[in-house]
């Protein structure tokens, strides 16, 4: 399918423990898909080994952005192609600032040579830290570093308002947020929805979804999809629990 | 004579460097000094392979032949070279050598004149503060295996600058001094001597860079940094010289009590460069700082070796070199901390890290330490390693290619010592001189 990220059969591993297991996903563009699931049940994984994650190995199986493969390619060439990847746990970066951080992501994505505007980039950093309401003091932090969890997640919010990619995947851009927080953070994402990006959101808890609204959700056990719905899904898994999943779904 | 050993030439001349000697006719005590590292560097051997102060240094490609002291330059390349040395506004003193010819004499403001500030051109201050220069000069041999290049050094002693800020002067805009090396062949022997009075404070920044890239040449420097009590020296040494050049540093810094002295030098130039840099706590209360980074590509061999000698107590020394290593390029770290039985209540740390951005690249890290003390905090520690792989992921999970993310993430290696520099603009010229040197690695 153009205009998709279609996830088709995966299969994939860490060492010799198999983790995503036939895992297949369509998140049509311009849609908000939610994959909620229990602890150690391939979430990350699945974010990680679609950024092309050195770590995991792919036994076999796809995944297309608007029809290209992006199995087997660099990881940085995946991010170029359009997907983004916010963190479930952002790395620090010592020395690195992350006004010049976002800046080598932007010139990456340029024509090579082609001049870069400098001003206007900040003058569109400086709008969208405001709109998170970071301080414009963060543009000469090093990344993350010293960051509280909030801020991290933040600062992954900024880079996915900079970078504009075609999908988005959110690993639990919830965690470490308060109330507040995550107000700001869920704002932030729902000004990038429209039709030309789609987003697969991550989370453990309902929480998230009361702020940005799913079209889709998806129960994830055991390394692949149990169960789908319409947005009244993740109301009925914070009813049942868990358990309901793995006792019911799972062996469905 | 029916060997087949050519003469000596240029600074190993004899009769050329007594000939030179006689210009300071009037300056007895230089005179003696001249001729004794003379002496001094035609008594001692070359370091051999198996010299401990020399271990992991490629001996062999040591050589001090065919290098001249150069003649004066043009007023063309003094002009144009001139015109490339300003890298800070507004320094508060200026000076500048060529070959080892000082073709810029600093001025300074006024004021500081009045306050008895001196900053002169090692010649100048010989005539017109030689109490000073005969108290402050050359005061210690080199103990970490330079001594030969320091006897040369002193045997061909001309070149230089002397900063004295007398007691209670305080002065944050940086002092600066450039040297270009320009002829091909050319040596030189510049030499630093920086003298802080009691609580006076004073910053110098010195660039070392050679007019022409492929330039064979020799920088044999000294520097002798003196704090008196409560004084305050910040000292930032970029080693630029061109990719064909030896150089050899020693550094003497002594620290009175209550001093606060930090040092920062950068390494990018020279074919092999090796810096000796010793820390002499002589105060209680004193706190040196000693700070080292490094980009080393091609075939470049970086060598640095240090000691931190605690002889007073209740002070604090504190060490950190960080090279960043490709292709084939060899770093070593060789550091002392010597604390003596009485220097109780010492603070010393030493950490070398090195950043391997090469397979074929080696690093080499010799941390010690001699406590005779029993009541210190000492540590030392040496890491060498790759970039961490999920650092690495982060950036390329960004889209950022391999080797941008690769030079951003050694930059900001770099970046923990660079932050140490005390005036944005040095650091930034700096941070722009690394930058370059990955682009061309
Ligand atoms: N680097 C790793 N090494 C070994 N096992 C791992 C590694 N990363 C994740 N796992 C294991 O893989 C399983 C899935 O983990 P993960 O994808 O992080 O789950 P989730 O994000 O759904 O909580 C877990 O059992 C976890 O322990
Ligand atoms: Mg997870």
């Amino acid at each position: 399918m153009p205009d998709s990220l279609v996830i088709k059969n995966l299969n994939a591993s860490i060492g010799d423990r198999a983790i995503l297991k036939d895992f297949s996903l369509t998140v049509p563009k311009g849609e908000v898909h939610a994959i909620m699931g229990p602890n150690g049940t391939g979430k990350s994984t699945l974010a990680k080994v679609l950024a092309g994650h050195p770590d995991y190995t792919v036994q076999s199986g796809e995944a297309f952005i608007d029809g290209e493969q992006i199995i087997g390619q660099e990881p940085d060439a995946i991010a170029r192609a359009g997907l983004f990847l916010a963190f479930q746990y952002p790395s620090e970066i010592p020395g690195v600032t992350i006004a010049n951080f976002i800046r080598a992501a932007i010139v990456a994505r340029q024509a090579k040579g082609a001049p870069f505007d400098a001003k206007a980039y900040y003058a569109e950093l400086y709008a969208k830290m405001d709109a998170l309401k970071m301080d414009r003091k963060f543009t000469a932090r090093f990344v993350n570093e010293g960051f509280s969890g909030g801020e991290k997640k933040r600062c992954e919010i900024l880079q996915l308002m900079m970078l504009k990619p075609k999908y988005a995947v959110l690993d639990e851009t919830d965690s470490g947020l308060d109330i507040d927080a995550l107000r700001i953070v869920s704002e932030g994402v729902n000004r990038l929805r429209g039709p030309d990006m789609g987003f697969l959101v991550i989370t453990h808890y309902q929480r998230l979804l009361e702020y940005i609204v799913p079209d889709r959700v998806h129960i994830m056990y055991d390394g692949r999809i149990v169960h789908s719905g319409d947005k009244d899904l993740a109301l009925e898994l914070e009813a049942k629990g868990y358990d309901w999943v793995k006792k019911d779904l799972a062996s469905a | 004579m029916t060997t087949l050993t050519s003469m000596p030439s240029g600074i190993l001349d004899a009769s050329l460097q007594q000939n030179e000697t006689k210009r300071f006719a009037g300056n007895d005590w230089f005179i003696q000094l001249r001729q004794l590292g003379w002496k001094n560097f035609e008594a001692l051997p070359l370091p051999k392979r198996d010299d401990e102060k020399w271990r992991f240094s490629d001996t062999r490609s040591l050589s001090l032949a065919d290098f001249t002291v150069a003649a004066a330059p043009s007023d063309a390349d003094t002009a144009k070279l001139i015109g490339q040395s300003h890298f800070i506004t507004r320094p508060a003193g200026l000076i500048i050598h060529i070959d080892g010819h000082c073709v810029l004499r600093p001025v300074i403001a006024p004021e500081l004149a009045a306050q008895g500030v001196k900053f002169e051109s090692l010649e100048d201050a010989l005539r017109h503060h030689p109490a000073l220069l005969k108290e402050f000069l050359l005061k210690h041999e080199a103990n970490l295996g330079g001594a030969k290049f320091l006897a040369l050094h002193q045997a061909w002693l001309r070149a230089g600058y002397v900063l004295h800020v007398p007691k209670g002067v305080e002065i944050t805009q940086p002092f600066v001094s450039v040297n270009w090396t320009l002829t091909e062949g050319a040596a030189i022997f510049p030499h630093a001597l920086v003298v802080a009075g009691d609580h006076a404070k004073v910053s110098i920044h010195e660039f070392n860079l050679s007019a022409l890239p492929d330039q064979r040449a020799l920088a044999i420097s000294a520097a002798d940094l003196h704090a008196g009590t409560g004084a305050h020296i910040s000292r930032f040494a970029v080693q630029a010289w061109g990719k064909n050049a030896q150089s050899f540093e020693i550094a003497n810094t002594c620290g009175g009590r209550d001093a606060l002295i930090t040092s920062v030098n950068a390494a990018l130039g020279s074919r092999r460069a090796r810096l000796e840099n010793t820390v002499r706590i002589e105060g209680p209360g004193a706190d040196v700082r000693l700070y080292g980074i490094s980009v080393a590509t091609g075939e470049q061999e970086f060598d640095q070796r240090t000691l931190q000698i605690h002889s007073a107590g209740k002070a604090k020394s504190d060490l950190l070199f960080k090279n960043v290593l490709l292709n084939k390029a060899r770093t070593i770290f060789s550091g002392l901390i010597k604390v003596a039985p009485d220097a109780q209540q010492t603070d010393a740390y030493q950490t070398n890290r090195n950043l391997l951005l090469s397979p074929e690249a080696e690093a080499d890290s010799l941390p010690g330490l001699e406590i005779e003390a029993n009541d210190v905090k000492c540590s030392h520690g040496a890491t060498t390693g790759q970039v961490n792989p999920e650092e690495l992921f982060y950036l390329l999970a960004r889209g950022i290619p391999l080797a941008v993310a690769q030079e951003l993430l050694a930059e900001g290696f770099l970046e923990e010592v660079l932050s140490k520099v005390d005036n944005e603009e040095a650091a930034a010229v700096v941070r722009e001189m690394f930058r370059q040197k990955f682009h061309t690695a």
